[in-house]
């Protein structure tokens, strides 16, 4: 029941010019500053052969693309996530869901499932150029897995959390702006926070990037993995609740 | 199973908007075999009831149960038995109709060899052999329609709730419709929502009116259909007739003179004094020339029912 949900996501992603318009800007995107960083090795390749553990080629130029496919994620969300539930909303196709015998929480995992498959294939075709490296020099196979770990880990909370959007409202656009909204102040809000006492630690666990950035430097932390799981979860639990609320609503 | 299982049960249901009640104290049930429509004028509640029936929504108080099943406590099992097309049928404009009955089948749980099988049948009965490599998008509002019908009986259910389903039908398709749905009664429960008098007349074997959230009449077709026999005859004369006169006929109630030389005569029920009048006349010399029974339709019924009840509250 969920695949089906799941699936009928997918199909409608892939059916309208959206899904394909995003991979390919994104391709784009990400083969330019791929192209930077392959040329700031090349540029520093010389004065790194002579230095004692230099950083390689997985530090220079593969995490660091995986960094700017998780900073592209952040702008991405809002379009791929909108949809979710506030277009079933706007097109009276609910009442589907609701008379079927599923539970709300069989809904909200076949639509999470569905835009999980699109955000894979982002980061599959992101991982197709630092691989591409392999044909002239060798990869950190760990830094690198470590990295896309903690990519695949940043797209399930933002997911989840474009989902949560998705459910409160009717309008597609209100929900991309609040799901832009909310990711990009967790991606933000240590801006300001630096170094000021516990509250500022605060701020600075909240910071979505915070919990990324080790990942990138090949650092398996437990706690960062609970960061992502924890957000992800409840925004889940948030969207089963809203759904079930559908149901008692005054409106 | 007997014919006769209560397959639909509500038991005091009401439904609070903020402090506006939409449904009020509503109790009914529909056995197997039954078709109930549901009758009322735009507002009166009709399909706050069905989506409580169908689960769309918590009602505040009191319970629903369909086929034994509560829809509070266990809503898969109650939602099993349960086919709905809702006001506005619930299509994906992006796929194509088979794809949407496979959808709808997967929901569900017609295990994937069923299938083919229960799209084909949904499609025939409701007239989409010919439509089921199209977008619904690019349909018609009469076939988008009936995807939606399909939809609601692709999985047999026993309880099928159908919110206006003739809404935006033209006369063929709303008589194969109501053939549709005459059909589904056989074996089933339906219960239909509508605002148009002669569908109930056509389809239903026991109608239920309700006004401002109130059941004001809950009667078999056939009860409706003595209620509204009629008591008044309307008689036209060439001369003026003496009126004392036929006042004084025993089955006449009362006379009413109406303009031209007409009169409006209420009698007993079931007493007819057109045989006595007409007697009369020829004896009198007053030139009858026209007698009909007044149409008393489930218009003037709902009239008279929804009227009184708007009174009272």
């Amino acid at each position: 029941m969920i695949r089906a949900i799941a699936g009928r996501e997918w199909r409608a992603l892939f059916l309208s010019p959206l899904a394909f318009i995003i991979l390919g800007v994104t391709q784009v995107i990400l083969a330019r500053l791929f192209l930077g960083h392959v040329n700031l090795f090349l540029m520093l390749q010389g004065r790194l052969a002579s230095l004692p553990n230099a950083p390689g080629l997985t530090t220079l130029v593969a995490t660091p693309l995986l960094g700017n496919t998780g900073v592209l994620l952040l702008l991405i969300t809002p379009l791929a996530t909108m949809r979710l539930i506030a277009d079933e909303r706007a097109q009276r196709t609910l009442p589907l869901l609701y008379s079927a015998p599923l539970s709300s929480t069989q809904i909200v995992l076949g639509k999470y499932l569905g835009i999980l498959g699109f955000y894979g294939v982002i980061i599959l075709m992101s991982l197709a150029m630092p691989l591409s490296l392999l044909l002239g020099g060798e990869l950190d196979w760990g830094t690198l897995s470590c990295g896309l770990l903690g990519l695949v880990l940043l797209a399930a909370t933002l997911a989840a959390i474009g989902l949560f959007m998705s459910t409160l409202t009717r309008h597609p656009a209100v929900a991309a702006m609040a799901t832009f909204g909310a990711v990009f102040f967790l991606w933000i809000v240590d801006y300001a926070g630096h170094a000021r006492g516990a509250g500022g630690a605060v701020v600075a666990y909240l910071s979505i990037v915070n919990h990324y950035e080790p990942f990138l430097r090949g650092l398996f932390d437990t706690s960062n993995v609970a960061y992502y799981l924890g957000l992800t979860v409840t925004c889940l639990l948030f969207s089963v609740r809203r759904l079930e609320l559908d149901r008692v609503s005054v409106r | 199973m007997s014919r006769s299982e209560v397959l639909v049960e509500t038991d005091a249901v009401s439904r609070y908007y903020g402090k506006s009640v939409a449904v009020a104290d509503m109790s009914f049930a529909i056995r197997r075999g039954e078709v109930l429509g549901f009758l009322g004028p735009n507002g009166a509640g009709k399909t706050t009831t069905m989506q409580m029936l169908t689960g769309n929504l918590a009602p505040s108080k009191g319970r629903v149960l369909i086929a034994g099943h509560d829809m509070q406590t266990a809503p898969e099992q109650a939602k099993r038995h349960l086919g709905y097309l809702p006001e506005h049928p619930p299509l994906y404009r992006d796929m194509t109709v088979d794809e949407y009955l496979d959808y709808c089948a997967t929901l569900h749980s017609i295990p994937r060899k069923g299938r083919k099988a229960a799209r084909e049948r949904a499609k025939a009965r409701c007239g989409l052999t010919e439509v089921g490599g199209r977008l619904t998008a690019n349909l018609s509002k009469g076939f988008q329609q009936r995807v939606g019908l399909a939809q609601a009986i692709i999985h047999e259910p026993d309880v099928v709730v159908l919110d206006e389903p003739t809404v935006g039908l033209d006369p063929i398709q709303i008589r194969e419709v109501r053939g549709l749905i005459r059909e589904l009664g056989e074996d089933r429960a339906v219960i239909l929502s509508t605002h148009i008098l002669s569908e109930v007349q056509a389809s239903c074997d026991r109608v239920q009116i309700i006004h401002r959230g109130q059941l004001v009449l809950n009667e078999g077709i056939k009860e409706l259909a003595a209620r509204m026999e009629s008591q008044v005859l309307i008689a036209a004369f060439r001369k003026t007739p003496d009126q004392g006169l036929i006042q004084g006929l025993a089955e006449v109630r009362s006379v009413d003179v109406l303009e031209d030389r007409r009169l409006r005569i209420t009698h007993e029920p079931g007493r007819d004094p057109t045989d006595a009048l007409v007697r009369l006349s020829v004896a009198q010399d007053w030139g009858l020339y026209e007698i009909n029974p007044e149409q008393s339709s489930l218009e003037s019924v709902f009239v008279e029912l929804t009227g009184a009840a708007a009174e009272t509250s």
